[in-house]
């Protein structure tokens, strides 16, 4: 059985899926530092849903998954909102976010940087996120 | 949870961060953040010895005083960060906009740099 998890679209739930990251993740052969940052992106496309694809509507909800093999652990985030598709997403350089003030569009950035891969799929309303984080050799 | 404490020194003013930053609460950051330059404050300093967790929404405050703190030469250093959360800022290069310091002297006796 993969662990599952059906997280209500408001930001306070945020912490609840970290600690059910911590929970779950604590089997891996990952560092503390990967852990952390596993964590990291797997809240910053699952915020970005909750506030963009959800405007925070705790009626209702995204799912997460994570299933590993061997060498990988995959984190499957499904939800019916508006599709965002992460790999269509042009990041910010890091410059133009201090000139312009804004305060998003590094969460993005972080996910790039940390996952080796990401899928995305959306197909009857329905939008599947996959992060492809491997196993150190 | 996060909880903010603020700290005024003589020629600084610190902000103690305890406990995650992330999107539900990066706006408590940006209150303060926001009070301590509405106070005239000439140097910020984060201490990030109990801060656990940062996100983006987290980050993108800091981000976005850069200018302003840089435009009203205002000085601006974090420390005590833990290596995890240190290697978030470094991720994204944010180590070569903000001075990530290790301890509070450190951040005290840095050059003043404009």
């Amino acid at each position: 059985m993969c662990p599952k998890l059906n997280l209500s679209c408001q930001t306070s739930a945020l912490s609840e899926l970290r600690s059910f990251l911590q929970q779950n993740l604590a089997c891996y052969t990952l560092s503390d530092v990967e852990r952390h940052q596993v964590t990291l992106a797997v809240e910053e496309v699952c915020a970005n849903l909750i506030i963009h694809s959800h405007a925070c509507n705790p009626k209702e909800e995204i799912q997460l998954e994570i299933k590993d093999s061997c060498e990988k652990v995959i984190f499957e985030i499904t939800d019916e909102g508006i599709a965002f598709n992460l790999l269509e997403y042009e990041v910010p350089q890091i410059k133009k976010v201090v000139e312009e003030k804004r305060k998003g569009g590094l969460g993005i950035l972080l996910v790039r940087k940390i996952m080796d891969e990401i899928e995305f799929e959306s197909k009857n309303g329905k939008n599947i996120c996959r992060l492809i984080k491997n196993f150190p050799a | 949870m996060l909880q903010i404490e603020k700290i005024k020194e003589e020629t600084y003013d610190t902000l103690r961060l305890l406990g995650e930053v992330d999107a539900s609460n990066s706006v408590l950051l940006d209150q303060a953040m926001q009070e301590v330059l509405q106070q005239g404050t000439r140097y910020l300093l984060i201490d990030g010895h109990e801060l656990s967790y940062i996100s983006s929404a987290g980050l993108g405050v800091f981000m976005s005083y850069l200018d302003d703190f840089s435009e009203q030469g205002i000085r601006f250093a974090i420390f005590g960060l833990n290596e995890q959360v240190a290697e978030v800022f470094h991720i994204l290069g944010l180590d070569q906009l903000i001075q990530i310091v290790p301890d509070k002297s450190t951040a005290i006796a840095l050059p003043h740099v404009s």
